[in-house]
């Protein structure tokens, strides 16, 4: 019997590659390999939808275990891959045994950033996590959350609406620094402020005394079982357009890998549901004999209070920002430009134009910074170009 | 008080039909949405790609007319999403992420097109 595909991480990415490679009619094995215990599951509610209360932790596995036997995705939870074998083509589990594999799928996500020596911190990137915070949550009155990115900016929201004391610290001169622009920055520093958070910027310094403390400061790709197996490493696993690494039956996909990307100019590593789904999809049709370069177009998404917030593209390097609409009346789009080049959109409840980016930066259809700032020009008719 | 876990919520009943004609009936919490209705009990037809974010239109369904004067009218986020559905967008068509379950709804019926993407 062929040895079929070994899908190493059970997150969003993992997950995908295991549901495309049958929706793709590839008929071999198919092993989807986990170390966490649970089915899985969905990270975006860990810090949406479970947070605000509408979700239960109970409800964000991504398809119930049925799905994985009517399949044949022989799923291993609890299990860690200990080492790569690429000349037996096979992989150890640390728990002892081996899964022989014709092409492997490294889908290892990331870990957490830690604060040294801060045992009482919590963190939210793993369902175990979201638990015990919710338990800190439910008995506390005033939280500090570190790290003004989008998670914690996330938890941030969640708490305030339920009526806590929050404040939030950032160490960079603006929030959300590495996602969005300086006017995006601005107006979710704004809306925090007027919800009764105190948001502190340009400073390590935190309240320390809080009864919770949740640091999102960012988290590191799992690239040791790659390194170990002797491919590329550099902040991800290396790989190319078609998301192979050196070898050529080895694949990279999701928050762990490193990709040449013409939205980054550059090798980039994304951390998005977007990114994991899209490239999951790419190597699930590579194995399946019908690759091509991974060119998807870069998006994600924040929920805080009223705002949605939906980003297109990557504004990396951009030299000039465009608003469109009124950011005081909460539902406006910020453009970002490269040398004259519209490369990235930043939505708040403008959905319109967040599906026009998507659709302009995919194809070929330009965007001039006078169009983008022109209320009256029509975005989505020239999309469809 | 618990001001962050829910408590066990009472279900209604949601018929899910598949572009082939096949039906599955499964039990639904008030609360959260036919789309998670379907995904949670390993229902076909309905991908959900984006978890419910109203982002990707993998969840397209075509409401049965009874239920259809029923619901929520569309939002403009799900409008735009609706403009993008893989199968053909028809009078009846919603995200099944944007229905969220109420007892008004007992006994809805959707269809799920031939294809999500």
């Amino acid at each position: 019997m062929a040895a079929g595909v070994v899908i190493v991480g059970a997150g969003q990415a993992g997950f995908q590659c295991a549901f495309s490679l049958r929706a793709d009619g590839y008929s071999g094995p198919v092993t989807l390999i986990g170390e966490e215990d649970w089915l899985p599951y969905q990270r975006p509610p860990l810090s949406k939808g479970c947070l605000s209360g509408r979700q239960d932790l109970d409800g964000i596995a991504l398809r119930p275990v049925e799905f994985y036997e009517s399949n044949r995705i022989s799923l291993r939870t609890g299990e860690r891959v200990s080492a790569i074998d690429r000349v037996g083509m096979r992989v150890a589990l640390a728990g002892g045994g081996e899964v022989p594999y014709e092409h492997l799928v490294l889908a290892t996500g990331c870990r957490n950033r830690m604060l040294p020596g801060r045992e009482r911190v919590c963190y939210l990137r793993t369902r175990a996590e979201a638990g015990l915070l919710l338990e800190r949550l439910e008995a506390a009155s005033r939280v500090c959350v570190i790290g003004g990115g989008l998670i914690g900016l996330e938890v941030a929201a969640a708490a305030a609406l339920h009526g806590l004391e929050v404040s939030v610290t950032e160490v960079q001169g603006r929030l959300m620094a590495r996602a969005v622009g300086t006017v995006m920055s601005e107006y979710y520093r704004a809306l925090h402020t007027h919800h009764g958070v105190r948001v502190r910027l340009g400073t390590p310094e935190a309240d320390w005394s809080a009864d919770v403390v949740v640091a999102g400061i960012g988290v590191v790709p799992s690239t040791e079982l790659a390194e170990a197996a002797g491919l590329d490493v550099a902040n991800g696993i290396v790989v190319n357009e078609e998301l192979r690494t050196a070898d050529e039956r080895l694949f990279a996909i999701g928050d762990c890998a490193v990709y040449p990307s013409r939205f980054a100019g550059g090798m980039t590593r994304l951390e998005s549901v977007q990114n994991a789904v899209d490239q999951a999809r790419a190597v699930a049709a590579a194995i399946c004999g019908r690759g091509k370069p991974y060119a998807a177009v870069p998006w994600f998404w924040s929920d805080q209070y009223e705002a949605k917030l939906q980003t297109a593209g990557l504004l990396a390097g951009f030299d000039r920002e465009v608003v469109r609409g009124d950011v005081e009346s909460g539902k406006f789009s910020v453009c970002y430009f490269r040398g004259g080049r519209f490369v990235a959109m930043d939505s708040v409840n403008r959905p319109g134009d967040h599906m026009a980016a998507r659709k302009m930066l995919g194809g070929r259809a330009e965007l001039t910074p006078e169009e983008a700032g022109d209320l009256s020009f029509d975005l989505k008719a020239a999309a469809i170009g | 008080m618990s001001l962050f876990n829910r408590k066990p919520k009472e279900t209604i009943s949601i018929t899910y039909i598949s572009h082939a004609g096949n039906s599955r009936t499964a039990a639904v919490p008030l609360g959260t949405s036919v789309m998670e209705g379907a995904v949670s009990n390993g229902i076909d037809g309905i991908v959900a790609e984006c978890g419910g974010a109203c982002l990707c239109a993998t969840c397209h369904v075509y409401v049965d007319e009874a239920f259809l004067s029923l619901l929520e009218p569309i939002a403009e986020g799900e409008e735009e999403m609706l403009g993008n559905t893989y199968s053909k967008r028809l009078p009846s068509s919603r995200l099944s992420c944007q229905i969220y379950v109420t007892k008004a709804l007992d006994g809805l019926i959707v269809q799920t097109p031939e294809a999500q993407q």
